[in-house]
């Protein structure tokens, strides 16, 4: 597949070198086009399931972290048409779940509200609204599962099955009940843990996955968000400042000798 | 643990395969009615693999039972068919009878009630399945005698008075459905002499085999009309050392039961096409996909298997040619899918074939290229595998000689709903749907829902269109409404149908037909206004624009084209309020809620405080 053969591709009349065998979003991540994206992270295998990365090639929608790059091929990515797809995506999701900014613990630092913001939406749309009544799992001693807010990005599944090996997720259900189950009656009957990559802060896009104990530590102004909007670290690789203020701050705990056994750089880092 | 030497039995029965996770779970179900989470977790451990995983498939398939069951599972069919057929009734006498409602099992452990999507009985509506074994044409009453007829006897084949025409009458089928076929064309249905197309191919070369089919330009018979022959070229250039031939049996859209049909009919011409088309592209291994409303045919099938493999049809070493040294071996096995429609679209089926969700797989690669467990695949509905032989017996001009100059050969229609005669129809590519209605006896024809839910709602001004692929194309689904149905009703229940059936992999298709549907429904309710409509256009276009697979392609149709050929039946519904206030917003109702949290009512509107 990725013979590294140069090939060529138009992007919304812009012409970019991209590699042969890369999809059409690493293709624009490595020329600073960012085109939005909430199911697909760095590091993860792409899936393909939000759909907020459409873009039109040679006439037809496509998700552009799934699609291969093809020689020549002529890309829509920020027309009115798509834009309007994207909007309309984002919308959904914030009207399946229970998406209640002001009280969240991810409100700064939340993908999905940025990407709101990134797209001018900020108050109520025409979709009606889905109010589910979703379990949270609270059961493990250092993390919560607020699945009101899973937007079903299925990160989780892939970082704890394809970087941690543990498989602690995967969907069950389908259709408008298909939700994120885990590998047990609870999340404390799983071997889920606080330093699985699945529960780092860069996985989860919302605040579903929640780390105890170390809620709401960085002060309004100076969460990730609020000043650099989403993607703005692809367009200007400069920005990177933006990843510089996910500070983890942990709360001073009585019982902190339980934290031994955490990866001692991170705690160090965290600490120091 | 209680049933461990059972479950470690059946996982065994499959190498402890978890590529064979639907055989498993259906082998262990039949046995204890259905899927604990112990049992998941024994399974998982057994197959290596984790129980969540193993809950994903259970929880994604209708007929995977995650909940303890009766002795006897009850699934009424509640296709639109069958509700205009007298489907509630029939319900209400079932929940009468049984004292329990949809979802419910009998407290003495002997019945469970469920209902769901068409079980490809249209024309003998409404049928039900209980357990493995159909029930069709049922009424309040032959639903009461069926109830006491099984409470007594405990025996499902007690319920089968007279058997249906044709094979359903076989030994290893026995059962009432009917075939009703009602037209013989000269390609499938009409006199047909098996394996002479088989024997024929065996005779040229397998470029030679595709080559006549590409010259008879064949479409597949699937609905989107893409040339079979191309497909296989593409798998046979693939390099692979194997490659695999499905079948599609997947008939899941609602209104089509003409590949039920032929699997009691001509499922030999079936096995016969899946053999050449794996001679022709080089396969080695078949697989026929048949879904779960179809099992009372497996034993049948079966049957026919081991028959081609003693007769040397199928196994190793059909074919030896000394002189060019080459040798053709090739095998099917039946996977029972297990009720989900999303199953009929060709990559979700081949997840399903791996034991997998039946999620759709993204595209490219292609199945051509790389399909189940990565190898080259080519996947053919029923209809497309029983015309191959016959194309390659007959010859490319005789094909030709059938139909229009864009579609050649036959069409089977599955003609259901408002008419004298619904059953099975094997028309020429081209005939004119108010042929197909005079006919099977249309009753004052209104609406004409083309190609079941995922085709399109046309009225009187098509009714002089052909039905090919150059004008109206359709996988086979016919129904026919009357004037006296109501349209909306119809395009609601298809939404029913497709918000069901998603699999819910991808936002557009999951989230946006429920917001469709709610849309629909404050028209009907007489509360939409015109802005409704560009709501519902709009809404529809992004589902269908971003949707990940065919579902989402198709599942706004419904209302988009009942919207289109229907516009009054819209417009008669929307009010206009020139003072700008909102039809659909009622703030007695929405401070419903609020009233109950706060305890008390409002003063600025509850009337008896002085509100207006």
């Amino acid at each position: 597949m990725s013979d590294n053969k140069k090939i060529t591709l138009t992007i919304d009349g812009k012409t970019i070198q991209a590699e042969s065998g890369q999809s059409i979003m690493n293709a624009c991540d490595a020329q600073g086009i960012y085109i939005p994206r909430l199911c697909d992270s760095t590091g993860l295998v792409p899936q393909g399931s939000c759909r907020v990365c459409s873009v039109k090639v040679n006439g037809r929608v496509v998700a552009a972290c799934t699609q291969p790059a093809e020689d020549g091929a002529n890309i829509e990515h920020e027309s009115d048409e798509i834009q309007g797809y994207r909007k309309d995506l984002v919308r959904m999701l914030f009207h399946e779940g229970n998406h209640l900014c002001p009280i969240c613990e991810a409100s700064g630092r939340c993908e999905l509200q940025a990407m709101a913001y990134r797209f001018g939406i900020s108050q109520a749309t025409t979709y009606p609204y889905l109010q589910p009544v979703r379990p949270v799992d609270a059961s493990h001693p250092d993390i919560a599962l607020d699945n009101n807010r899973c937007i079903l990005c299925g990160r989780c599944i892939r970082a704890s099955r394809d970087v941690d090996g543990k498989n602690v997720f995967e969907y069950v259900g389908r259709g408008i009940h298909k939700r994120i189950g885990v590998n047990g009656d609870c999340l404390a009957d799983t071997n889920a843990d606080l330093n699985d990559y699945a529960m780092s802060l860069e996985v989860c896009p919302v605040g579903c996955i929640i780390r105890k104990g170390e809620g709401f530590f960085s002060p309004v102004g100076e969460r990730q968000y609020d000043s650099d909007k989403i993607g703005s670290n692809i367009e200007n690789h400069t920005a990177h400042s933006s990843l510089g203020k996910l500070i983890k701050v942990h709360q001073i705990d009585p019982n902190d000798a339980i934290h031994d056994d955490i990866d001692q750089s991170n705690v160090n880092e965290d600490k120091s | 643990m209680e049933h461990r030497k059972l479950i470690e039995t059946s996982c065994s029965h499959f190498n402890n395969d978890p590529r064979r996770m639907l055989d498993i779970l259906w082998q262990i179900q039949n046995s204890l009615g259905w899927i604990s989470p112990d049992t998941m977790e024994l399974i998982a451990q057994l197959t290596n693999t984790y129980r969540v995983e193993v809950e994903g498939v259970v929880t994604f398939y209708a007929f995977f039972m995650s909940k303890p069951q009766g002795q006897f599972v009850i699934h009424l069919c509640e296709d639109i068919i069958d509700r205009y057929a007298g489907m509630l009734p029939v319900q209400n006498a079932f929940e009468q009878i049984l004292g329990i409602k949809v979802g419910e099992t009998t407290k003495d452990g002997l019945f469970s009630l469920h209902l769901t999507s068409c079980i490809g009985m249209s024309d003998q509506a409404p049928a039900a399945l209980i357990n493995d074994m159909v029930v069709t044409n049922l009424s309040p009453n032959k639903t009461k005698i069926l109830i006491r007829t099984l409470k007594k006897t405990r025996n499902l084949a007690s319920l089968v008075k007279t058997f249906g025409d044709g094979n359903n009458s076989h030994e290893l089928i026995k059962s009432m459905v009917n075939n009703n076929i009602l037209l013989k064309g000269d390609v499938l249905l009409g006199d047909i002499n098996i394996n002479a197309g088989l024997n024929k191919a065996f005779s040229l070369p397998p470029e030679e085999v595709i080559a006549t089919v590409q010259a008879s330009n064949f479409k597949g018979r699937g609905g989107a009309g893409y040339s079979s022959a191309k497909k296989w070229l593409a798998a046979a250039a693939t390099q692979a050392d194997k490659r695999f031939v499905i079948c599609n049996a997947d008939e899941g859209e609602p209104g089509t039961f003409k590949d039920r049909v032929l699997l009691t009919e001509r499922a030999e011409l079936l096995f016969e096409g899946m053999t050449t088309v794996a001679y022709a592209i080089g396969s080695q291994h078949g697989i026929l996909y048949l879904r779960a409303e179809y099992r009372y045919l497996l034993p049948y099938l079966e049957s026919l298997l081991t028959k081609r493999r003693n007769e040397g049809l199928l196994g190793t070493d059909i074919l030896v040619d000394e002189t060019e040294n080459t040798r053709f071996s090739f095998d099917i096995r039946i996977q029972l899918g297990a009720g989900a429609y999303i199953c009929g679209e060709e990559t979700s089926l081949i997840s399903s074939c791996e034991g997998k969700r039946g999620e759709p797989k993204n595209k490219p690669p292609f199945p051509a290229v790389s399909g189940y467990l990565g190898y080259p695949t080519v996947v053919n509905n029923v209809e497309t595998f029983c015309n191959i032989p016959r194309i390659v017996d007959k010859g490319a001009e005789w094909f030709t000689s059938i139909g229009t100059p864009e579609s050649s050969g036959t069409k089977l229609l599955s003609v259901c709903g408002d008419c004298t005669r619904p059953g099975i129809y094997e028309f020429p590519m081209g005939i004119t749907l108010g042929e197909v209605l005079s006919l099977a006896g249309a009753k004052d024809p209104e609406a004409i829902q083309i190609g079941g839910a995922s085709g399109v709602m046309v009225g009187r001004a098509d009714f002089e269109r052909q039905l090919c692929f150059e004008d109206l194309p359709t996988a086979g689904a016919i129904m026919i409404f009357s004037s006296q149905r109501n349209i909306l009703e119809i395009a609601d229940y298809f939404m029913h149908f497709f918000i069901e059936e998603s699999c819910g992999y991808c936002t557009p298709c999951r989230v946006g037909n429920v917001f469709l549907k709610q849309g629909l429904e404050k028209i009907m309710a007489g509360k939409g206004e015109t802005s409704d409509l560009k709501y519902l256009q709009d809404l529809g276009k992004t589902i269908i624009q971003t949707s990940r697979c065919g579902l989402g392609h198709s599942s706004p149709k419904p209302i988009l084209s009942t919207m289109k050929n229907f516009p009054l039946v819209y417009a008669a519904l929307l009010k206009e309020h020139p003072d700008g206030r909102q039809a659909g917003f009622n703030i007695q109702h929405a401070l419903d809620e609020s009233r109950i949290i706060a305890k008390r009512r409002s003063i600025v509107f509850d009337p008896d405080l002085g509100g207006d």
